[in-house]
């Protein structure tokens, strides 16, 4: 499997991963390298294997419905790189162009 | 004209009720409090922070699922889904994707049933405040995430429903169960209910599901009529134009009475959805839902047919009995207190429920009671109503205090009938030309004449008695 | 000593080592004094609480230290101070641990040489020009250079039992789930685990007591009884000792790691444990496996570096998107934005099937393997790593060749076992080192919840080979 140009700038975008111009040719090299090695899990045949997300054992470890107080405002502001009024400070929100 | 015809599905999110949030301890009573002041790690997605389930969420899922007649599959887990927006502070929100805590259920709406296609459980998002408008963009904008975290359960339907009223009525339906059971205050002005129609528009007898758009920010019954409406009609003026409809999402302008296209993500969003590794898959067993099933009360459908059969009620009065659940018990400890249905119903129906009259059900039983055997009349008995109220006194100590007693006294009301017809000539006049309604301007007068104390049936008698002799 | 002389002395140890070594991107003293300040009174009343009490410690950047930068190794949480502590860090203060500092690691936990730290890179305190591995290099390298007693650090994919072998120290990864995860800042949430450094396998079972256990802040942690001390000295005589097949002709095994391994196996047979040859015939398929799991989960977790709540924030920005694509430009290193693209890749529309959902079944296939392995033996041994210690710069510019380091040690990770590495020998490189030769570790992995197993075999073979840790005089 070879990635395109376009493919690692999708993904980029997906991930909010600002490449520059040129950038494109590099990851698209590199990961179609590692993917290379990957592509050899094909050769396997998983058709009957369940896929295994976690390997815990545990199950409903459920937390009982009990509020406690976390943060304070103070606290939960402290590493923000902009604040005003108590809020967290963004930018005009603007989408992505397709 | 061609005739259209009109689909709809629902997407509808519930803020649950819980003391905790869905993954953290944070306080969910945070309306009203300062920015970020109900926030700890988990649900500010500091680093290292980890989500811990709250189990009251997940039975209230649960519960709902029940009384929406879902399947309940054994094997659940929670998946992240995975975008970038401020409100999201992880930059995913826990959700459930391909094994849902419920499935295929059905909810009752003015005697179809709507078919619900699941019920999941996920995290509510943080919230925004934008110093522009909802049509233009602010420069900055603010970020709180005190709601971040809150338990939220959506539920779909099948697109089953053909009109803006079936989805005004859906979304009333809805909130009736879901407060009966005490699984959200479902309140839409304060957001913990949220319901998203998805709506399109089809020529008649097509099979085909015409392109549908989706509307935001309904925070009203009447507004979620209306914006439906709206669309509708837009939707077959686009298409008679020779137009066609654009798949989006609209807002709904209460001050413009129209729906407008929300600047959408035009970049096609992949959530890249995955089993979330934080938390252990779940697993139902069919005790804990038998369990969860037995603790839920009667609900309100089942109770309105009841209501019909066992006590003879109309449509309309077992309905009015069970818009919420107190009332319908309240009516029922009124009738176990030994007062006949019909009269019961139509107290607490007329009486009791527009007033918000908060007085126990002996004591309204004692009042009908009093009223049903003659004593004093329905005036007499509203009045007593209020002072009971006020007071909070039982109705005989009022009505022997103020020595209430209807006037059914012939003699009395005779001489009050023949100074009424004396001085109601027109009216008289009226009557004997045909008008029979003119009789209730008489009797309105003879209820006047007694200071509203007149036995109404025993004045009927006489005035008819008197009318029709010469 | 009392604590606060044993904290001079480490403070001294650590001014002299480390500016060369490069283990720590910053201490703590003020912390570590009122702590040892606090042991002292406690030893003074007799209330001192265990073997922990008063010994100063290091701590991986990966766990959240309150009030403390915490960055994991990376631009991006510059500045940022967690308004909490880690539960294991947590349990650590209650039993009296003086915290010394922060050590060095790869970006975010992702690196196999500690070169991918957006500070510096950390050096092998037995070589200067060597990397001391990773991702955890700098605690390796502090218990190895005697500028910390032990040191916590996560383990992913090998992160703490390959810089432990390539340091000549003692590292282990306890079963998944074993050890709260909550604070630590995640690379991969179903193959991270946090573990001990140290310079005995006896000390490494003392930490491990300590940080173990239900926390009811992580729902994958286990509530089973903890016990990592009362067998350790039960010896290996009787135990069946499995050697996988396909783990000693791995790609790129250096013929000096393989004969210092194969006398480590020889003195556990002379000890008395019976060597069985096991198979895991999925080896080949583990770093594909886990190269598809680790970057799909941290694309996700590495989200929420948005430049909004904490941490680095480009402050040219116009826009929203701004923020997002130039905040996360500038605070992420290259490895970091490869397997965010790669696991954001693998999970994309139309690509999930072929590469997530493919890696989780070849994960089923790995976990059986070592699970029908140990049904017949009790605990399986290898090298930790192929290869001792490289030079710096040797493998950064071949991504797949860094990786590599990881194949004897991930799949351990995949099926969440516990292991532990302890050293067992040296050996020459290709090159240089003839005299002496650079430490070697010999891995020992047991089933899941059997951390006794895998300690007791390997304080077995401390005893019996009579090989210890030893501390790298750098200063």
């Amino acid at each position: 499997m070879t990635l395109s140009r376009d493919q690692v700038r999708h993904v980029a975008m997906l991930a909010r991963l600002g490449l520059e111009t040129g950038e494109e040719e590099y990851y698209a090299e590199q990961l179609s390298g590692i993917l290379a090695h990957i592509e050899r899990m094909a050769e396997l045949d998983t058709e009957a294997i369940p896929p295994t997300a976690q390997v815990v054992s545990v199950s409903n470890p459920l937390r009982e419905d009990e509020p406690h107080h976390g943060l304070d405002q103070e606290q939960a502001l402290a590493n923000a790189p902009a604040t005003a009024d108590g809020y967290f400070v963004v930018k005009a929100i603007q989408e992505p162009e397709p | 004209m061609a005739e259209w015809e009109v689909v709809i599905g629902m997407e509808t999110h519930v803020q649950l009720r819980t003391a905790s949030k869905m993954f953290c301890s944070c306080s969910t009573d945070y309306l009203g409090a300062p920015p970020n002041s109900y926030v700890c790690p988990t649900c500010l997605g500091l680093p290292g922070a980890l989500p811990a389930p709250n189990r009251v969420a997940i039975e209230q899922v649960l519960r709902t699922a029940i009384a929406l007649h879902c399947e309940i599959p054994r094997h659940s887990k929670f998946d992240r889904k995975n975008y970038f927006y401020p409100d999201l502070p992880k930059g995913y929100q826990i959700s459930q994707y391909d094994l849902p805590l419920s499935l295929n259920g059905w909810i009752e709406v003015g005697g179809r049933r709507i078919r619900i296609r699941r019920a999941h459980l996920e995290e509510d998002t943080g919230s925004l405040k934008h110093a522009g408008d909802a049509l233009h963009s602010a420069e900055e904008s603010l970020v709180d995430l005190n709601r971040s975290g809150v338990p939220l359960m959506e539920i779909v339907t099948e697109p089953d429903l053909t009109s803006a009223e079936q989805a005004r009525d859906y979304g009333l339906e809805l909130r009736r169960l879901l407060r009966w059971i005490g699984a959200s205050e479902a309140d839409m002005e304060k957001g913990q209910l949220r319901v998203e129609p998805n709506i399109s528009v089809r020529p008649a007898g097509s099979s085909e599901l015409g392109v549908k758009t989706e509307l935001k920010n309904l925070n009203s019954f009447r507004a979620l009529h209306l914006a439906v409406q709206f669309e509708i009609d837009r939707q077959i003026r686009v298409l008679e134009g020779g137009g066609a409809v654009v798949q989006e999402t609209r807002g709904w302008s209460e001050a413009e009475r129209r729906t407008f296209s929300q600047r959408t993500k035009e970049y096609a969003e992949d959530y890249r959805y995955f089993p979330e590794p934080d938390i252990p898959p779940l697993e139902v067993a069919p005790e804990w839902v038998d369990r969860l099933r037995a603790g839920l009360p009667e609900l309100p459908a089942d109770r309105e047919a009841r209501f019909r059969s066992a006590y003879a009620l109309s449509a309309q009065d077992a309905a009015a009995l069970t818009g919420e659940r107190e009332v319908g018990e309240y009516f029922e400890a009124v009738v176990a207190a030994g007062v006949e249905a019909k009269p019961a119903a139509n107290w607490v129906v007329q009486e009791v429920v527009p007033t918000g009259a908060d007085v126990p059900a002996e004591r309204l039983a004692g009042l009908i009671s009093l009223v049903q055997s003659g004593r004093i009349n329905r005036d007499q008995g509203r009045e007593v109503l209020a002072e009971m109220r006020q007071t909070g006194r039982g109705p005989a100590e009022i009505v022997g205090e103020r020595g209430l007693a209807q006037l059914s006294d012939e003699g009395e009301l005779v001489a009050v009938v023949d100074r009424v017809l004396a001085e109601n000539a027109s009216a008289v006049a009226d009557f004997r030309a045909g008008k029979q309604q003119a009789i209730g301007a008489l009797l309105g007068a003879v209820s006047q004449a007694t200071g509203r104390r007149a036995n109404m049936k025993v004045a009927r008698e006489l005035l008819e008695a008197r009318l029709s002799r010469s | 000593m009392s604590p606060v002389e044993l904290l001079d002395q480490q403070l001294a140890d650590i001014e002299a080592a480390d500016p060369r070594v490069h283990a720590y991107l910053r201490l703590t003293p003020q912390l570590a004094r009122a702590q040892a300040l606090a042991s002292d009174r406690r030893y003074g009343e007799g209330e001192e609480r265990g073997p922990l009490d008063g010994i100063p410690m290091a701590l991986k950047d990966v766990l959240s230290l309150h009030g403390v930068e915490t960055t994991a190794g990376s631009k991006i949480l510059t500045g940022y101070r967690p308004p909490y502590d880690a539960t294991a860090v947590g349990r650590l203060k209650d039993f009296g641990a003086v915290i010394l500092g922060m050590t060095n690691c790869d970006e975010f936990a992702m690196g196999s040489s500690t070169e991918n730290s957006s500070f510096f890179p950390t050096r092998n305190p037995w070589d200067l020009e060597r990397v001391p591995g990773g991702s955890s290099g700098g605690s390796a390298a502090a218990v190895a250079a005697g500028e910390a007693v032990y040191a916590l650090g996560t383990d992913t994919g090998g992160s703490i039992r390959q810089p432990a072998a390539l340091c000549g120290v003692v590292g282990m990864k306890p079963t998944y789930g074993r050890v709260s995860r909550y604070g630590l800042i995640a690379f991969a949430s179903s193959l991270d685990q946090i573990g001990p450094f140290t310079r005995s396998v006896a000390d490494a079972a003392e930490v491990l007591q300590a940080i173990s256990g239900r926390d009811d802040r992580d729902a994958t942690s286990s509530d089973r009884p903890v016990d990592m001390l009362s067998g350790l000295e039960a010896g290996v005589r009787g135990l069946r000792v499995g050697i996988p097949r396909e783990y000693t002709g791995v790609e790129g095994m250096e013929a000096g790691v393989r004969a210092v391994f194969e006398a480590a196996a020889a003195a556990l047979e002379r000890a008395g444990a019976e060597l069985v040859e096991v198979s895991l015939p999925h080896t080949d398929y583990g770093l594909a496996s886990y190269y598809i799991v680790a970057p799909a989960e941290c694309s996700s977790n590495l989200a929420r570096f948005d430049g909004i709540k904490y941490g680095l924030s480009d402050p040219t920005a116009e826009t929203l998107l701004e923020t997002y694509l130039r905040t996360r430009r500038q605070g992420f290193g290259a490895e970091v934005r490869r397997r965010v693209m790669l696991g954001t890749y693998a999970l994309s529309t139309g690509y999930y099937d072929a590469y997530y959902l493919k890696a989780q079944k070849v994960r089923t296939l790995i976990a059986q393997d070592f699970a029908t392995a140990f049904e017949n033996c009790d605990a399986i041994i290898s090298p930790t790593s192929p290869v001792v210690a490289f030079p710096l710069g040797a493998k950064t510019g071949d991504p797949l060749a860094m990786y590599l380091n990881d194949v004897l040690t991930l799949g351990a990770n995949l099926a969440g076992l516990p292991g532990i590495s302890v050293p067992c020998g040296r050996s020459a490189p290709p090159a240089g080192h003839e005299a002496k030769g650079l430490p070697v570790g010999l891995q020992v992995l047991a089933p899941q919840w059997r951390e006794d197993m895998a300690l007791r075999v390997a304080r077995g073979y401390e005893e019996a080979s009579g090989v210890v840790a030893e501390v790298a005089r750098v200063g």
